[in-house]
């Protein structure tokens, strides 16, 4: 056997071939997601023709994006993939109940390393921390795989990033994953599978290298990969019956570029308006008077970051004039965190808890900014429009960022406020 | 062949600015066409005409999956996107959606807001009309383009279920 990336591998096995980076194959999909899109998919599979879909059990879908929801179209939205579920007999469908997609699934047990997953949302690329080749699909397509198990896929290029550290103290897999976005570009990975290895990335938890695999798609790339280990392994273990075996990269294969960052002296970054790869230190923005502070979403909103802010917030309030609003990213976080009393702590130190969903992250609802105002979000994307009025300004930061910028109501260094 | 006014955009045109996601709740053609890039010029959604082609620089598309984002631009009547490059998911859903899409870094160099220009798929030629300029790009793959000619996705898996 010639020696194979991860992305030829996977895509190799689920195309039957020998899959070629640059290649084109036809692919069978093992998992496919969708959120409220659900319901253009399903328009598309019904206009195609269509009756059945091809296999009950390979589709997840769920509502995370308006839930409960806001408007009444949203409702009849929820009501057409409702009904068309019951119809179907779908088995894995989660309604509003368990949060932020990116967040159920992995806790489903239902992302393995190795897997082809497709869903309808750019942020697919987080099931790529636990080792799935894992990207996101229009809608249309969807209905296809819906009808057909099949997609067509592009071998991609591999570029391997390699992160060596150790991390200072305070320094969190965000601030990695914006200052990767910073130095290569918001295009700098077009289409292109990431491999992140090294010392830093074996050291993140998994909801670590969920940021990283998450934030991939802010550079372009269609996959964004960490290998299995025993972390991985230990998640899974209580998440999943059905055995797999880790997909890694051939020592020989070809790489399409590697390179190599040295973070050993890395503090806490922050991607300025109106693009995620416009990042600065935290020192360069500090100060800045802020409306809004979020945390939460499928990036940031893990039981790690929620403590992570507590730890910053915990026994102070935040700044007169600062709406700090936060929403664990899953029911299963919310029950852990309400548990171990971290969401009463934020809420005493002045925080509105939101229902898990993704809301506010995309400007959907719950905490939509006006004309003229300034949030600081630990979410993925500060494009103009995102988050309410097209005359606000988004920041990007990591929670603890985040959560000390809303003690002092203008962007702050965690460091300094934690001290 | 397609033929049609220009529009010029920039770099990195992103899925918000092309269709906010605060519209998004309804899926309706008149909905998405009316705040077709609205957030990036809020006089394109008012002043398009309908076979209108959009000329722009890097990263088109980059940003959310959302296929209203291609969605919103033929139902306001763009009749073809020429970009320097654009994000992977955004291009597919033109193709799936019947948009046509051109990959063609010199031509946000060379064409101007307001010029005719005529693009043909098989050849990979853009010629600016009265200006003797003809721009080339490789042309997409056979399937690719079997798909727009249906007219997307949709029609394409129509007519080949029903062959079966």
């Amino acid at each position: 056997m010639r020696p194979q990336t991860f992305a030829e591998k996977v895509l190799s096995r689920a195309s039957g071939k020998d899959a070629r980076t640059g290649e084109i194959v036809t692919a069978r999909i093992d998992l496919a997601m969708s959120h409220e899109n659900a319901a253009l998919v399903l328009q598309s599979f019904h206009d195609m023709g269509a009756t059945r879909v091809w296999d009950r059990d390979k589709i997840v879908l769920l509502f995370d994006h308006r839930v409960p929801a806001n408007t009444v179209k949203a409702a009849e939205s929820h009501k057409l993939v409702r009904e068309f579920v019951r119809q179907e007999g779908l088995p894995l469908f989660l309604d509003l109940r368990e949060g932020v997609c990116h967040q159920v699934l992995p806790e489903m047990g239902k992302v393995l390393p190795g897997k082809l997953i497709v869903g309808t949302d750019s942020h697919t690329v987080t099931y790529g921390a636990l080792g799935a080749f894992s990207t996101g699909i229009g809608a249309t397509e969807m209905a296809s795989v819906w009808a057909t198990g099949e997609l067509w896929l592009k071998v991609p290029e591999t570029k391997r990033f390699s992160i060596v550290g150790p991390l200072p103290e305070g320094t969190s897999a965000k601030d990695v994953a914006l200052r990767l976005i910073g130095d290569i570009g918001s295009d700098g990975a077009d289409y292109q599978c990431i491999e992140y290895v090294g010392e830093v990335v074996d050291a993140f938890s998994l909801a670590g290298r969920m940021v990283l695999s998450n934030m991939s798609v802010e550079m372009g790339a269609k996959a964004g990969i960490c290998f299995p280990d025993s972390k991985t392994r230990e998640f899974l273990s209580t998440r999943s019956s059905e055995p797999w075996t880790a997909v890694i990269s051939d020592a020989e294969a070809e790489i399409g570029e590697s390179m190599q960052f040295d973070f050993s002296n890395l503090g806490p970054q922050v991607a300025k308006p109106h693009a995620v790869d416009n990042v600065v230190s935290v020192e360069e923005v500090e100060g800045v008077p802020l409306d809004q502070v979020f945390i939460g979403s499928c990036t940031n909103g893990r039981m790690e970051d929620l403590l992570a802010a507590e730890r910053v917030l915990r026994g102070k309030k935040a700044a007169n004039g600062v709406r700090l609003i936060i929403a664990p990213a899953s029911r299963e976080i919310y029950i852990e965190a309400s548990e171990k009393g971290i969401l009463a702590s934020l809420a005493r130190s002045g925080a509105v808890i939101l229902n898990p969903g993704c809301g506010p992250c995309l400007g959907a609802h719950e905490g939509l900014l006006a004309a003229g105002e300034r949030c600081i979000s630990t979410t993925n994307r500060n494009f103009k429009g995102r988050m309410g009025s097209p005359k606000a300004e988004i920041y990007l930061a990591s929670p603890a960022t985040a959560a000390a910028s809303a003690l002092k109501g203008a962007i702050a260094d965690p460091r300094e406020v934690s001290s | 062949m397609i033929e049609g006014r220009v529009w010029k955009f920039g770099d990195h045109i992103n899925t918000d600015l092309i269709i906010p996601g605060r519209y998004l709740d309804d899926y309706s053609a008149a909905n998405l066409a009316a705040h077709a890039l609205e957030d990036a010029d809020p006089q394109f959604a008012k002043q398009v005409r309908k076979g209108d082609i959009l000329v722009a620089g890097r990263n088109f598309g980059c940003g959310s999956s959302r296929e209203q984002a291609p969605l919103a631009l033929k139902y306001a009547g763009v009749g073809a996107v020429v970009a320097g490059s654009f994000a992977r998911i955004f291009f597919r859903n033109a193709i799936n959606v019947g948009l046509p899409v051109v990959v063609c870094p010199k031509a946000s160099q060379v064409i101007k807001p307001g010029d005719v220009i005529r693009i043909d798929l098989h050849q990979g030629t853009i010629d600016v009309v009265g200006a003797k300029q003809v721009l080339k790009f490789d042309p997409m793959p056979d399937f690719m383009r079997s798909i727009l000619e249906s007219g997307g996705l949709v029609p394409y898996t129509r007519e080949r279920l029903h062959q079966k």
